[in-house]
C-alpha cells in the first residue's frame, strides 16, 4: 500500500459527460459526471483507496481534487481517466508543440489520497483557478 | 392538442441525426417530449426549456456580481471591445450555425481578429494531415450502404456519438449489408475496453500514445513483411489477423478520433492513417473519416475556407488572412499571452481548453455568447444568452461527412431573447460604424 502512485492521465467524452453539460455546468450533475478519476482496480489497490474517496491528482502542470471511482470501461492497469471538463483541463498538457492541439492524452500525474479535501463545482473550479471575484 | 414535429435535427453531435420527432405545445411555446434522439440530444431539447434559463445579458461589476443589462447595451459593449483590442480572439462558431459564422467572418475582418474554432481541441491536427497529403473519404450513406469493414480507431461512439453505430456504421441494413451487424466485421483500436471496444470482433488495446507504430505495423502487416514480436503492446500475430481482416473486405471505412488527434504524435498519427487507407485501396475499396464533435464544427471549417481560404486558427491582424498552427492557434496565442480580448460563441473553452489558457481569458475583457451558463461564461466579463440552434432557430449546418442539413426550429425562444444571428447582424453593424467602414 502506498500513499501515493503515478499513472498515465487520458481524458475524453462519455455519455453521462454529454448529458451534464446539456442539462447545465453549473449543476452538480456535471460535478458527479466529470469530477472524477477512473482507475484500473489494480491501481487503486496499489494506492491503497477505497472506491468513491477523494484524491488529489498532480502534474506538471497543475493539481484538481477529483473522485477515485473503478474503471467503467476497464482494465486498463497504468492508463487513468478523467471525463473531459475543468478538472482533466487542470491537469493536462497545454504544449501544443507547435500544432494548435494542447497534449491532451498521456499526461503522467501522481495520484494521491485526499479524503478530506472537497472537489469543487465546475464553473467554481474554473473561476478559483483564474482568480475571479464572484459577488 | 400537442403537435409532433417529425424530421428533426439534433443539434448535439457531428452525427446529426435527421429523424428526430419533437412534441410541442398548440402554442408553440412548449417543447413538451422528445422522440428518437440519444440520451443527449433528448437532454439538449428538454433543457432549453427549464426554469433557471439565463434569458437576458449580464455584465460583470466591479464587486464580481451580474447586472443585468439590454442586448442594446450587450451589442454596444461588444462593438467598443472588438473595436478598441489590437488583436482579439474570436474563438468557438461550432455550436452555431453557417450563416452566423459568415457574420462573424465579417466582423472579424473588420476587427481584424484572431479566429478559431473548435477544431483547435479537436480536429486541428487532422486537418494538418489532410493538407499534408489529402483525404480519401465517402458520406455516411456509403458506410450505411456499402461498408463491410468499419475501424474504430481512437473513438468511442458508443458515449461521443451514441447513434452513429445505429444510423450508418454498426448496425443499419444497407443496400449491399443486408444482414446489418452480421454482414459487418468491426475492428476497435484503443487503450481501453471501451464500450465500444466491447462489441468488437477484434479490439487492439494499444498501448497509450503508440498509434504511429501500430499504423506503420499494420502498413508492414499488409506487405506481409517482417514485424517485431509486439508492436504497441500488440503481438504481431494479432497485427497480421487484423490486417487480414480489413483486407478482405469489399468495402472498409476508418473513423478515427480524438485517441489520435490528441496523443503526442498529432498530425503523424492522421498521415499515417490515412496512408494506411491509401495502401488498402491497394486491395480493395477504403476510405476514412474523422468523427467531428460538434454538430456544426465541420461547418465552421467550411465557411473560413471559402471566406478565408483555412479551415481554422486564421490570422487576420495584418488585415489578409494567415494560417500557422501553433503561431495563430488559440491556445498558443492564450499562453503567450498575446490576445488582449477574447470573444467566444457556440463553445465553452473554459471547460475544454487546459487552466493556463484559460487564466488567460479570465485576465483579459471578454464576451461568452452562448445560452448556458458555463465555465466560459464564470470568467468573462459580459455573458450574452441567445436562443439555442437547431431548436428555437434553423439554420445550416454540416454533418460530419460534409453533407450540409438545415436544422429546424421547433419552439420559440423565451420572449426577447435574440439569436447568435441577429445580435452578431447588430454587434457588426456598430463596429462597421466605430471603425469606420460603410
Amino acid at each position: 500500500m502506498a500513499n501515493e502512485i503515478t499513472v498515465n492521465l487520458i481524458s475524453g467524452r462519455t455519455i453521462q459527460q454529454g448529458v451534464a453539460i446539456e442539462s447545465g455546468k453549473e449543476k452538480p450533475s456535471y460535478r458527479t459526471a466529470c469530477g472524477i478519476i477512473e482507475m484500473d482496480p489494480a491501481d487503486l489497490k496499489a494506492l491503497g483507496a477505497w472506491r468513491n474517496t477523494n484524491v488529489k491528482v498532480t502534474s506538471a502542470y497543475g493539481s484538481v481534487v477529483v473522485k477515485a471511482v473503478e474503471a467503467t470501461q476497464g482494465p486498463h492497469p497504468g492508463v487513468a481517466f478523467i471525463p473531459m471538463g475543468p478538472w482533466a483541463n487542470s491537469v493536462v498538457s497545454d504544449n501544443t508543440y507547435s500544432t494548435g492541439m494542447p497534449t491532451f492524452k498521456g499526461t503522467p500525474v501522481k495520484v494521491e489520497v485526499a479524503i478530506n479535501e472537497p472537489v469543487l463545482l465546475g464553473v467554481e473550479l474554473v473561476q478559483k483557478q483564474c482568480g475571479v471575484k464572484v459577488g | 392538442m400537442t403537435k409532433t414535429i417529425t424530421d428533426v435535427i439534433c443539434p448535439f453531435c457531428g452525427t446529426l441525426c435527421d429523424d428526430v420527432e419533437v412534441v410541442v405545445s398548440d402554442d408553440g411555446k412548449k417543447l413538451l417530449e422528445v422522440a428518437n434522439a440519444c440520451v443527449i440530444g433528448t437532454e439538449k431539447f428538454l433543457h432549453s426549456q427549464s426554469a433557471d434559463r439565463v434569458t437576458k445579458p449580464r455584465l460583470r461589476q466591479e464587486d464580481g456580481s451580474w447586472k443585468t443589462i439590454s442586448y442594446d447595451e450587450a451589442a454596444d459593449y461588444t462593438a467598443k471591445l472588438l473595436a478598441k483590442a489590437k488583436k482579439p480572439l474570436m474563438y468557438g462558431w461550432s455550436s452555431t450555425n453557417c450563416e452566423a459564422q459568415s457574420v462573424g467572418n465579417e466582423i472579424a475582418e473588420v476587427a481584424k481578429a484572431c479566429c478559431d474554432n473548435t477544431a483547435a481541441v479537436c480536429h486541428g491536427t487532422t486537418l494538418i494531415a489532410v493538407q499534408d497529403i489529402g483525404l480519401p473519404t465517402c458520406t455516411l450513406g456509403e458506410v450505411k450502404n456499402r461498408a463491410d469493414r468499419v475501424i474504430f480507431w481512437g473513438c468511442n461512439p458508443a458515449h461521443a456519438h451514441p447513434r452513429h453505430m445505429s444510423r450508418y456504421s454498426i448496425f443499419p441494413r444497407g443496400f449491399f449489408t443486408g444482414k446489418g451487424q452480421m454482414s459487418r466485421k468491426l475492428v476497435v483500436v484503443d487503450p481501453r475496453c471501451t464500450d465500444t471496444a466491447k462489441m468488437a470482433d477484434i479490439h487492439l488495446q494499444i498501448e497509450q500514445g503508440r498509434d504511429y507504430e501500430l499504423l506503420n505495423a499494420l502498413r508492414v502487416a499488409l506487405k506481409g513483411e517482417w514485424l517485431p514480436d509486439t508492436v504497441a503492446g500488440i503481438p504481431a500475430e494479432k497485427i497480421r489477423e487484423a490486417a487480414d481482416i480489413l483486407k478482405s473486405g469489399r468495402f472498409g471505412i476508418i473513423f478515427f478520433g480524438m485517441g489520435v488527434t490528441q496523443s503526442l504524435s498529432k498530425n503523424h498519427n492522421i498521415d499515417e492513417a490515412i496512408a494506411l487507407t491509401k495502401d488498402l485501396n491497394e486491395y480493395t475499396k477504403y476510405s476514412i473519416m474523422p468523427m467531428r464533435g460538434h454538430y456544426n464544427v465541420t461547418g465552421s471549417g467550411e465557411v473560413f475556407a471559402w471566406q478565408f481560404g483555412f479551415p481554422y486558427s486564421v490570422d487576420l491582424t495584418r488585415g489578409f488572412a494567415r494560417y500557422n498552427p501553433g503561431d495563430s492557434s488559440s491556445i498558443d496565442l492564450l499562453c503567450r499571452g498575446e490576445v488582449d480580448a477574447v470573444f467566444t460563441i457556440g463553445s465553452d473553452p473554459g471547460a475544454h481548453f487546459p487552466i493556463s489558457a484559460v487564466k488567460a481569458i479570465a485576465k483579459v475583457d471578454s464576451v461568452c455568447i452562448d445560452p448556458h451558463i458555463t465555465p466560459t461564461s464564470g470568467v468573462s466579463k459580459l455573458h450574452v444568452p441567445v436562443a439555442f440552434n437547431g431548436v428555437e432557430t434553423g439554420g445550416n449546418c454540416y454533418r460530419m461527412d460534409n453533407v450540409p442539413i438545415d436544422c429546424r426550429k421547433v419552439v420559440d425562444p423565451p420572449e426577447g431573447m435574440m439569436t447568435d444571428l441577429d445580435f452578431l447582424t447588430m454587434v457588426c453593424n456598430r463596429l462597421k460604424k466605430l471603425k469606420g467602414v460603410a
